[in-house]
């Protein structure tokens, strides 16, 4: 029920996104009854709130909804299977007594300061945005400098342009989306620079708001300087040397009188780290093994809490999961533990979960490092698979089936991006 | 017809109108931006220098120590954030330890407290994290750091509780010398006073210029300061100071007020008034130097960084006295160390309008109280549990990065927070790691409501400082 908080749950989620939401409505499927959801913001839903724009629920509804209709039609789930939900309230802290009762404390401004015991927790913090300060862009610092994120805040929620003349630093998808946002709302889009040589975003976003409108991209290509005492006036941009330098021979101004940065994703882990779990320097959330507990028993993590993930569908099918193993850890099963460590090899940036079970089918997650076509990605010497192309910007997910993993005797599995060799082809 | 007017109000200018407001006398401070402060008092160090740098045939030298002194009081009396956290001055090479004794010597002659000279050992069981290369240090236990803003903060609003009158958005343009006083011609009105006190830091030159005065010139040296993510909490326990250099104390870590570290400043001549931006240049001399002393530090850990202008007369000393024009005061050329330097300045000041003819008559009301704002993050479970019964607003978190709850924020507003950045430097709210991505439009949202403004009139520093455009205005 929304705004009810008792004082025990089985399973208690952080987050109210569609992390937060999938992993409260798994932990329900497997028999929990009492799952509560917490969530800092005046509503559950979480980033996709402010998305008004369709590209959501493709794989998991196979409709195109916007993101408040997939957080909509999740949060009417959520209550229909009568999991409370407290908005406004934010978690401060959570403490782990010996017998690994857990102690949520909350801070909520309708119940004060409170601490709910739980048996499992599940982090669903979600990210937040790279800014200005983590690129480091030389020059003054004045108003109209602020994250693709903020931005779409501004238009989307609280009916506020950022700016008339717009340039964007990053690909993200963010700022692409942006751009088609605010060139709609006749504002004039500058243009997008990318430090990469590939883009940051996903292909269908290069494709429907910037082709489509005519808003260059300029790969290989920085913001080197800002402008402007109190507003920002414009900014200097140069194309990038192989170390990623701007090479300052080249450089031009762009007059404009707002810099979006899209500039990557972190993880909000700082909840996880307060609680000493391990983190992945890679990608900035927890350690997790297959059934997506972190180092911490009975504390598990999904959604871009443990890695930023590029769909909101693939967010929700692992939050489930994430969701039932909670579910079924406070009712007091345990897996035996997984024995397979997975580790990135050639060309991976990083997979998640980090460790297997030859118990049951897993779906890995990776990225990697740069972009590759054609290719196979080879596990161990247990499998490989073809694909035309790999590219940072889109995860690739596979399955391992059990029966390979019992032919495995090893405990490290490696994961390697390969080129093809010849005579192979991708089917 | 005011008494006193001051023209500026960074710290100097407020410093001296606090403790004016001791006295019964009619008193305006005049300032040209939306807040006091936002000069190149919120953009520096923010160290209370021990004193053993300056020399001490200088005016800076001599009023140093001092003013380290008065810190204390200051303190107890306004509840800013001040903690003595001392000094190292680190030695690199066996060439440098001479130099830590003649500062050593020159610090003791001024009557800097507690000057030591540590070996190595010593140095690496105080400050582990620091190079092994650095053989030697002197430490100097009076050292401190506070939150700058906070103090200019604090000494203005307790200077208006004591009857001083504050006009922001005021810009002097045109002083007119009468008879028996001097008429300051502003962007809103035109103030009558007996003294002026010129306190403009890096326009102080041009003020004075107004007046029909050229005997000074300002010329602005920027410093380039990085401040790094608080992951790095705890890594230095006390400032490190390299050798000094000829115009700088040098590229410093400075485990700032509230435990996050900072580096800086960098030392670079300019001749625009208003740049206050960072370079490629000044980020690798930043780096490049500090890496030598503390390894673990590089510039991937920046979340933010600024510059200020140091006020640097012709003289390269303070200019602090009367001039041939009758009640015109400079308070000039206030470069570092300034800001330690502010308390003794006041008494300085005070001293000189007394000897021009100010009478000084104490009030017997003066307030020199003025308690600090909530700091909801830094309290324990029992005494949060009390503000929150007391105000549920406690419970209402508005910044998630410092942990600001929305009570913090109204309490910023309270006491003169009228832009985001105003909100920033007496709350926290936004200086963290993501830099008001989530708590900007909630303090907007605050500001417009309390302040009675559209939200699109919310600035971030005043100006032309705009943050949003109404969606219908084209
Ligand atoms: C990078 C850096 C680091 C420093 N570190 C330290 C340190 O660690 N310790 C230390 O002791 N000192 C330090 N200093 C020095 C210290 O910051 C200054 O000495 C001090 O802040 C000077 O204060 P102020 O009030 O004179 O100047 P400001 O703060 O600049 O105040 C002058 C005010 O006058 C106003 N004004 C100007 N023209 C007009 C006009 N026409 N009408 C109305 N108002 C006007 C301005 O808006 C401004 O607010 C540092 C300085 C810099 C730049």
């Amino acid at each position: 029920m929304l705004g009810r908080v008792e004082k025990k749950y089985g399973v208690v989620v952080v987050g109210g996104g569609p992390a937060g939401m999938g992993a409260a409505l798994g932990a329900r499927d497997c028999g929990e009854e009492k799952v509560l959801i917490l969530d800092r913001e005046p509503e559950a839903g979480g980033i996709l709130l402010q998305c008004i724009h369709s590209g959501f629920g493709m794989h998991y509804f196979r409709e195109e909804l916007t993101g408040p209709e997939y957080a909509e039609r999740f949060l009417q789930k959520v209550i229909d299977h009568d999991i409370d939900v407290l908005p406004g309230s934010y978690v401060s802290g959570v403490a782990v007594d010996s017998g690994g009762s857990k102690k949520v404390r909350i801070m909520s401004e309708s119940h004060g300061l409170i601490t709910v015991e739980t048996k499992s927790v599940v982090l669903a913090m979600g990210c937040r945005e790279r800014t200005r300060g983590a690129v480091r862009i030389p020059g003054t610092r004045p108003s109209g400098i602020l994250t693709a994120g903020l931005a779409q805040k501004f238009v989307n929620l609280k009916g506020y342009l950022p700016g008339k003349r717009i340039a964007i630093l990053g690909s993200g998808d963010i700022g692409l989306i942006m751009a088609r946002r605010l060139t709609l709302e006749g504002c004039r889009v500058e243009g997008v620079f990318e430090l990469m040589p590939y883009s940051n975003g996903l292909t269908r976003n290069v494709v429907q708001c910037l082709e489509d409108f005519d808003i260059p991209l300029h790969l290989s290509t920085t913001v080197a300087y800002v402008h402007g005492r109190d507003r920002i006036e414009k900014i200097t941009v140069a194309p990038v040397n192989p170390d990623l330098k701007p090479d300052m021979s080249r450089a031009w101004d762009v007059p404009c009188d707002t810099l979006l940065i899209s500039v990557g994703l972190i993880p909000e882990n700082e909840l996880t780290q307060n609680l000493g779990i391990g983190l992945d320097v890679v990608t900035g959330g927890p350690l997790v093994s297959s059934t997506l507990e972190t180092s911490m028993p009975g504390m598990f993590a999904c959604g871009n809490v443990l890695h930023v993930h590029d769909l909101v569908d693939y967010v929700t099918r692992e939050a489930m999961l994430a969701g039932r193993f909670a579910g079924e850890w406070s009712k007091g099963v345990r897996r035996p533990k997984d024995n397979i460590r997975l580790v990135p090899g050639d060309n991976v940036r990083y997979c998640v979960p980090h460790t297997l079970s030859p118990e049951r089918e897993h779906t890995i997650h990776l990225r990697c490092k740069a972009a590759m076509k054609p290719c196979k990605i080879r596990v161990g010497s247990l499998m490989e698979k073809k694909l035309r192309f790999v590219f940072p910007a889109e995860m690739i997910m596979f399955k391992i089936k059990p029966d390979l993993l019992d032919k495995f005797h090893g405990d490290t599995l490696r994961i390697d991006i390969l080129p093809l060799e010849k005579g192979e082809r991708v089917d | 017809m005011y008494d006193i007017a001051v023209i500026g109000g960074g710290v100097i200018g407020c410093a001296i109108a606090r403790e004016m407001s001791r006295y019964r006398l009619g008193i305006v401070v005049v300032e040209k931006y939306e807040e006091v402060g936002f000069g190149t008092t919120k953009t520096n160090s923010g160290i209370i220098h021990a004193g053993h740098h300056s020399p001490p045939d200088t005016l800076k030298g001599k009023l140093v120590v001092r003013g380290n002194k008065l810190y204390d009081r200051l303190c107890k009396d306004l509840n800013f954030g001040f903690s003595r956290i001392g000094e190292l001055v680190v030695a690199r090479s066996e060439s440098e330890i001479p130099e830590l004794e003649r500062l050593k010597k020159q610090g003791e002659a001024k009557g800097v407290p507690g000057l030591e000279i540590w070996d190595r050992e010593r140095l690496r069981n105080a400050e582990p994290n620091l190079s092994n290369t650095l053989i030697a240090a002197l430490h100097a236990p009076s050292a401190g750091v506070i939150n700058p803003y906070e103090l200019a903060n604090a000494l203005s609003e307790n200077a208006v509780d004591n009857g001083v009158d504050l006009k922001v958005n005021c810009a002097v343009e045109k002083i007119v010398v009468e008879k028996g006083f001097l008429a300051v011609h502003t962007s809103t009105e035109t103030i009558k006073a007996r003294f002026v006190i010129n306190c403009a830091g890096v326009y102080a030159d041009k003020i004075a210029g107004m007046a029909g005065l050229s005997d000074f010139t300002i010329h602005p040296r920027k410093g380039e300061e990085y401040m790094l993510d608080k992951r790095l909490k705890g890594l230095v326990q006390r400032l490190i100071f390299p050798i000094p250099e000829k115009n700088t104390k040098g590229i410093l870590i400075i485990p700032t007020f509230d435990g996050t570290i900072m580096v800086g400043p960098t030392a670079q001549d300019t001749t625009d008034r208003d740049d206050a931006s960072t370079t490629y240049e000044g980020s690798e001399q930043v780096f490049g130097f500090v890496s030598k002393i503390c390894p673990s530090i590089t510039e991937r850990d920046t979340i933010t960084e600024f510059a200020g202008l140091r006020a640097v007369s012709n003289t390269n000393d303070f200019i602090i006295g009367p001039t041939r024009i009758k009640g015109f005061i400079n308070a000039a050329g206030i470069q570092s160390p300034g800001l330690t330097c502010a308390p003794a300045i006041a008494l300085y000041v005070r001293d000189i309008l007394k000897s021009e003819g100010l009478v000084l008559e104490k009030k017997k009301n003066f307030k020199p109280h003025l308690p600090g704002p909530p700091r909801f993050a830094s309290l324990n479970d029992e005494q949060q549990r009390r503000l929150v019964e007391k105000d549920r607003l406690f419970a209402k978190v508005v910044c998630r990065c410092e942990l600001v709850t929305e009570a913090e924020i109204h309490s910023a507003v309270d006491h003169g927070a009228r832009t985001l950045d105003g909100i920033k430097f007496r709350s926290r709210a936004g200086m963290g790691r993501c830099q008001g991505g989530f708590c900007a439009p909630r303090c907007m949202d605050i500001l417009s409501k309390r302040l009675d403004k559209p939200f699109q009139e919310i600035t971030k520093r005043g100006g032309d400082s705009w943050v949003v455009k109404k969606m219908m205005d084209s």
